[in-house]
């Protein structure tokens, strides 16, 4: 077990053999967010201070996952055997007045819409009585908050609470295995308390093979100083999360807050449930159950209508991948893929002080139509100066494909793929025929001598050194090269 | 779909047997990108395809020897299978 330490958040060994004990610095939490990730779980956009969901940062994007209201959430975990608050979900203000007649005690209203930013947008509402509710209810359902308009809302009994707690479990893509993750400092951001208290941070890694034992979670919850009553109290309850989060494959399940009330009893306040989305067919039971329908994404966001024309693009031709499209706000437009390529070329733009435009990924030997067609939306995004084409070495698909598609975008669109291509760095299957093509058009490339890293650094040195291109027409020596390219057709 | 003109590849069809309509029926069916169609006068090209061409050969080995080239144009104009 790991001594709690400067910058060092707990860690217990899951007990399986040759694993080492290893806990979870505080920034990693945060880091895959700040870096600007197309994280699932909150996607960078601001998050209310407490009681929204966290966590997200350590599933690596862009595998999609089905994210669930809070109403629905808390289903789950009453289904699992986990105290919860007396509530209620309404889509009306005279049920919220209902609801609130039965809790007859103070209650929460609370936006249901699957994003974060709820409290600081006013889609959190505290009232004394059932007119109240009803009121607040009527405002909060007209709400729309960070695009999205609200299913309904909530009414939640406000409970008195002694201490907030956290509990969760996420899916480490690192390790390759769930991790429990157990505060006592409850009811805030869990990437904050983290970074700021890591001494009040315990995690555990546990499998997904062997049955899960309450002993994993007590000494989890253990190695926190919790004793006694509340210990034996949040055992089963840490240990019901883990098993809830097995049975339905989720990617995240937490309880934040999990309130001790007076009486020393515990109840989830609130709940934050994230499914992997292939595991949809295999858990229809528990979704119908919920009524969620086959057809509802349950996306963190809407897709921009930049990632929509993404979508268009990779749909047109059978033949390979050139999507999955997401929107930055950089001035690098991105063509980048091949098996984790693309995630690892993203970081290097950034950590060389780039500015991506967008994330995507091709690969698989798309069309040349296709790749023409996601140059071109990168292309045409408005402040994209440059784009970078880069991947690593590939097998799967042609150079000289990808090569041909995005000089295609460029000239259909009529710029001079050497001015607007800033790096190309693809090597593999049939490059020498792409180098010939990149070398006739004047484009800046690379082969496998050049490492991805190196790449992207370059690319980002293109960008920064011109200035704030304007996307201007095509140069004379486009005009040129398509000149000469002529002339010898004619011969 | 793209009607500008190929920027990377022409195919060019030897007079001989463009009017030929058996071998436009063949080399409709091998080219794996839909470059050749076989229409009522013979060998049509599909030019919005042509820069799709993979580069397989196939349409030159269903032809007669020489009757079907392949033009890399990003290559001084070589001729595939030269």
């Amino acid at each position: 077990m790991l001594k709690p330490g400067h910058g060092e958040s707990r860690g217990i060994p899951d007990g399986n053999p040759g694993t080492a004990t290893r806990a979870i610095p505080g920034g990693m939490l945060s880091k895959a967010r700040a870096a600007g990730f197309p994280m699932q779980a909150g996607r960078g956009e601001p998050r209310d201070s407490a009681r929204e969901p966290g966590l997200g940062a350590l599933r690596y994007p862009p595998a999609p996952q089905m994210r669930f209201f809070e109403y629905e959430s808390r289903a789950i975990v009453a289904n699992a055997g986990i105290p919860v608050t007396q509530h209620g979900f309404v889509k009306s203000a005279d049920d919220a007045r209902r609801v609130a007649e039965q809790i007859a005690g103070p209650v929460v209203i609370k936006s249901q819409v699957l994003t974060g930013g709820r409290m600081k947008a006013g889609g959190v509402q505290f009232a004394d009585t059932p007119e109240e509710a009803a009121r607040h209810a009527e405002h909060v359902l007209d709400l729309e908050i960070g695009g999205h308009h609200p299913r309904g809302v909530l009414v939640d009994s406000r409970a008195a609470v002694k201490h907030e707690y956290y509990a969760g479990v996420v899916w480490d893509g690192i390790r390759k295995r769930p991790v429990m993750l157990f505060s006592d400092m409850g009811g805030i951001d869990i990437e904050e308390v983290a970074e700021r208290h890591p001494e009040h941070v315990a995690t555990a890694h546990f499998s997904t093979l062997r049955p899960f034992a309450e002993w994993q979670a007590k000494q989890l919850i253990a190695s926190l100083g919790v004793s006694g009553s509340a210990l034996n109290r949040l055992t089963p309850i840490l240990a019901r999360l883990a098993r809830l989060f097995l049975d339905y494959d989720m990617t995240l399940a937490e309880i934040n807050p999990l309130g001790e009330l007076e009486d020393g009893s515990f109840v989830a306040l609130d709940a934050h449930m994230d499914m992997e989305n292939e595991a949809r067919p295999r858990q229809r039971a528990i979704l119908h159950e919920l009524g969620v329908g086959d057809e509802e994404t349950r996306q963190a966001r809407e897709p921009t209508p930049f990632e929509l024309a993404g979508e268009q693009v990779d749909a047109q031709d059978h033949r390979g991948v050139a999507g999955n499209v997401t929107e930055f706000d950089g001035d690098l437009g991105l063509v980048i893929g091949a098996g984790g390529g693309s995630l690892t070329l993203f970081d290097a733009v950034r950590a060389h002080g780039g500015r991506p435009a967008n994330y995507c990924e091709i690969g698989g030997n798309p069309s040349v139509r296709k790749a023409c067609g996601l140059a071109k939306l990168v292309l045409q995004k408005p402040g994209v100066d440059k784009v970078a084409v880069m991947m690593s070495i590939v097998s799967n698909t042609r150079v000289d494909i990808v090569a041909r598609g995005v000089i295609k975008a460029c000239v259909e669109l009529g710029y001079d793929p050497a001015e607007k291509i800033a790096f190309f760095r693809i090597p593999g299957a049939w490059e020498e025929e792409g180098f010939k093509i990149l070398a006739r058009y004047g484009v800046d490339y690379a082969d496998r001598s050049v490492s991805l890293h190196e790449a992207a650094r370059r690319a980002v040195e293109k960008i920064q050194g011109s200035a704030g291109g304007d996307g201007a027409a095509p140069a004379e020596r486009f005009r040129q090269t398509t000149a000469e390219i002529g002339d010898e057709r004619d011969v | 779909m793209s009607s500008s003109p190929a920027l990377f590849i022409e195919v060019e069809v030897d007079d001989s047997v463009a009017r030929d309509r058996e071998l436009a029926a063949q080399l409709a069916e091998v080219c794996p990108v839909d470059i050749y169609r076989a229409g009522p006068s013979g060998v049509e090209i599909v030019r919005e395809n042509l820069d799709e061409c993979v580069l397989c050969e196939l349409c030159i080995r269903a032809a007669p020897a020489g009757t079907v080239r392949v033009v890399k144009l990003y290559d001084d104009g070589a001729l595939l299978g030269a």
